[in-house]
């Protein structure tokens, strides 16, 4: 974060951020005086506000900082310390696409290490990067309560479950073709913008959004099936012939030459990712 | 402990108790209209019948325990609200479910979301709040869409808003969504985010009860305690007790993961055994052995195939050492390498820091440190007793709960695999192939032999 276009900084105090654009400013006026009315407090807004500015313009830059300041009567620097605390702010511009690749122990162990490692290679993008046609951003997330579906790989927090190396590379390429894409739970992607301004707190309007993909995944049933003496439950497993496998190995039956055994598996496991360090370094970026 | 063990009985009909999960199977099961049809929002109509101080010992003679990890009385925190004291009160619901292994609020509001609505209006009733809230992780876009819908489709009914139900409370329910920390599911963070600012613990006491949200008297729940009232309400509190322990009653959700055959949502009275859920589901994954599992979520200290006949209760799992926590059963077979398992659990609670204490900031940094080097076989026998000090100076000296969660993996994988350890260290990398703990592991030999 400390490297800006503008270079070193000479001890030039930096320049207020550019306002948006006055009907931009007034739409969003009014998105966030329905947001703060949410709210005995108006500070409990910001979350939320963040998330719309967000939505406006794919991350949260200065000016979508100062917006947030001006509404809330914040000053930047108590804007900016919550807007880089909390992971789901991106600070740069990104893709379309976010796609999160969950590596916490569960899911790593079961998969989520060989699919990172094979998104990165497959798009030629490190951690937290965005390919060249701006659509898909790769990064690794923590654990995502799903761990009956691992391993998983959510795209702009709708959830692709039970995933293996090769449905995720389909993923990667369909949503780099401009293909309509549907998650296993989760409704019909729509951008990352646009997932930004539900998380505001602004319902999907679009029609099926809600019900889409059905009450409740494969594994949410497990439990229930058994206690209704559904004996099914015992004989198919989600994992040897559930719904998720089928439409994945026929969809792409991986070839000899990107078979999964051992050398495609990632070497140094803990060190997973080193451009991305657990310390507080890398929490700030700066 | 419980009688379903003294019956040696493995029929999943007779061990598991499916009531928040019911109904997950049928046609929308989201919907104002498929909740009702399974009588809901009718433990709602029978508490509004009663007092609001009968309420709450009503809910505290059920014994419901809280499921977000603690087990403290639910009825016992509603009962803390002070009464009278002219401030508002607030409900806060977390739903910041967050914890490593842990995934059972989630798919409970994305196909039930209503049992949830149902029981924040019953607690907020009982300690006389007019406004709730349900912080909810932001990285669940699904759940967030359902809970919109739910929450409209209540007010619109009239279980929210003015004069629920003509009882005379009035009722406002925020769904909040939070924007990425784990940290934010202690409870006190939680409150801190939900006003707008960095995630960070608050100093206790004062307690959320008496100084909360806004410096007000607030209720901070987990989705799964609030989702058990209506239940409680509806069936009643003897129908509660029936299931269970004396001490540690009612039904749960299990959350089966990892190398199982069956991974996945298993809702049963506290007490069972994970030995029970494994015979009615296929066991591990075919031609393994279970090697280590956590019982509620990272953060608990993990068991191994000696304590498959542990009742997953709070005493139970307490006697044998570790936490009930979320009940969030990680099992890994022998395929699984123990330190890369705790070195990534210690990388996430290093990255999830939040950075008030030092004992946690610095701590969990270095144990990270430690513990690539001893993975890569680049450390020295020292270096595990060195693991061993240093969770120990950030165990129980953390200004949160997060710093101890952070020392049960490096204590408890220590005690059990120091073996392993140093095997890593002798031998100078690790043993183990990841390729092989793979879900596809199994299915592509086959393949390709």
């Amino acid at each position: 974060m400390t490297t800006t276009p503008e270079g070193v900084s000479l001890g030039m105090p930096q320049l207020p951020a550019p306002d948006y654009p006055d009907d931009v400013r007034a739409r969003l006026e009014r998105d966030a005086a329905e947001v703060v009315a949410r709210y005995p407090d108006s500070r409990s807004a910001l979350l939320p506000l963040l998330h719309l500015v967000q939505a406006e313009e794919g991350h949260v830059t200065r000016t979508g900082m100062q917006f947030c300041a001006d509404v809330l009567g914040l000053t930047t620097a108590e804007v900016t310390a919550v807007a880089t605390f909390y992971t789901m702010y991106r600070r740069k511009p990104s893709g379309d696409y976010q796609v999160g690749v969950c590596t916490n122990t569960l899911c790593a162990v079961m998969g989520g290490d060989a699919i990172f490692e094979s998104l990165q290679e497959h798009l030629g993008v490190g951690n937290g990067e965005t390919t060249d046609d701006g659509k898909v951003t790769l990064e690794h997330i923590e654990c995502n309560a799903a761990c009956d579906f691992a391993p998983v790989v959510m795209v702009n927090w709708e959830f692709f479950d039970n995933q293996t190396v090769a449905s995720a590379r389909q993923l990667v390429d369909d949503l780099r073709a401009g293909a309509q894409v549907e998650p296993t739970r989760g409704a019909p992607l729509c951008t990352f913008k646009e997932t930004a301004r539900i998380l505001a707190g602004f319902p999907d309007e679009r029609d099926g959004a809600v019900e889409a993909s059905g009450s409740a995944g494969p594994a949410s049933l497990i439990g229930l099936r058994l206690a209704k003496g559904e004996a099914t439950a015992r004989v198919v497993h989600p994992r040897d012939g559930g719904p998720h496998d089928e439409p994945q190995d026929s969809v792409h039956e991986p070839s000899p030459t990107e078979h999964l055994s051992s050398h495609d598996a990632p070497q140094d496991t803990s060190a997973s990712d080193p451009a991305h360090p657990a310390g507080p370094v890398a929490e700030e970026g700066e | 402990m419980t009688l379903a063990t003294e019956l040696k009985d493995t029929s999943p009909e007779k061990l598991l108790a499916p009531v928040l999960s019911a109904f997950w199977d049928e046609d929308k099961s989201w919907t104002l209209d498929v909740y009702r049809r399974h009588e809901g929002y009718e433990g709602l109509r029978k508490a509004l019948a009663m007092s609001p101080d009968d309420v709450i010992a009503y809910v505290k003679e059920s014994g419901l325990r809280g499921r977000g990890g603690a087990g403290f009385p639910t009825g016992m925190k509603w009962q803390f609200i002070p009464q009278g004291d002219g401030k508002p009160h607030y409900l806060v619901v977390n739903a910041d479910e967050s914890e490593p292994g842990t995934c059972k609020d989630i798919p409970l509001l994305f196909a039930n979301p209503h049992s949830l609505i149902e029981g924040i209006v019953i607690a907020c009733y009982a300690i006389r709040s007019s406004h709730a809230f349900i912080y909810l992780r932001g990285e669940v876009v699904p759940v967030l869409r359902r809970l919109h819908e739910a929450v409209r489709e209540a007010y619109a009914a009239g279980y929210l808003g003015e004069n629920v139900l003509g009882s005379g409370l009035d009722l406002e329910l925020t769904v909040h969504a939070g924007a990425g920390a784990y940290i934010c599911g202690e409870e006190t963070a939680l409150l801190d985010s939900l006003e707008g600012r960095r995630g960070q613990p608050r100093l206790r006491p004062p307690f959320p009860a008496v100084a909360g949200l806004y410096a007000c008297p607030t209720v901070v729940n987990n989705v799964e305690s609030i989702a058990s009232v209506p239940a409680i309400m509806k069936n009643g509190k003897e129908w509660f007790r029936s299931m269970g322990s004396e001490k540690s009653p009612g039904f749960t959700l299990y959350s089966l993961s990892g190398h199982v055959a069956s991974p996945g949502q298993y809702e049963a009275p506290l007490g069972v055994t994970l030995r029970q859920l494994l015979d009615m589901s296929g066991g591990m994954r075919p031609g393994h052995r279970l090697k280590f599992w956590t019982p509620g979520g990272s953060s608990t200290p993990m068991f191994t195939d000696e304590h498959l006949d542990v009742p997953l209760d709070y005493e139970g799992v307490g006697a044998a050492g570790s936490m009930l926590g979320t009940k969030a059963l990680q099992c890994f077979d022998e395929t699984t390498c123990v330190v890369r398992a705790v070195t990534r659990w210690t990388e996430f609670y290093a990255h999830e820091s939040c950075g008030k204490c030092t004992p946690c900031r610095e701590g969990t940094y270095w144990l990270v440190q430690l513990l690539r080097d001893i993975e890569a076989g680049k450390g020295v026998m020292s270096d595990l007793d060195k693991l061993n000090d240093i969770a120990d100076n950030i165990n129980g000296k953390s200004f949160c709960a997060l710093g101890d969660g952070a020392a049960s993996p490096i204590f408890s994988s220590l005690k059990y695999f120091r073996e392993e350890y140093e095997e890593h260290i002798t031998g100078r990398g690790c043993p183990f192939d990841p390729a092989k703990s793979t879900a596809w592991a199994d299915k592509r030999t086959e393949v390709n032999a």
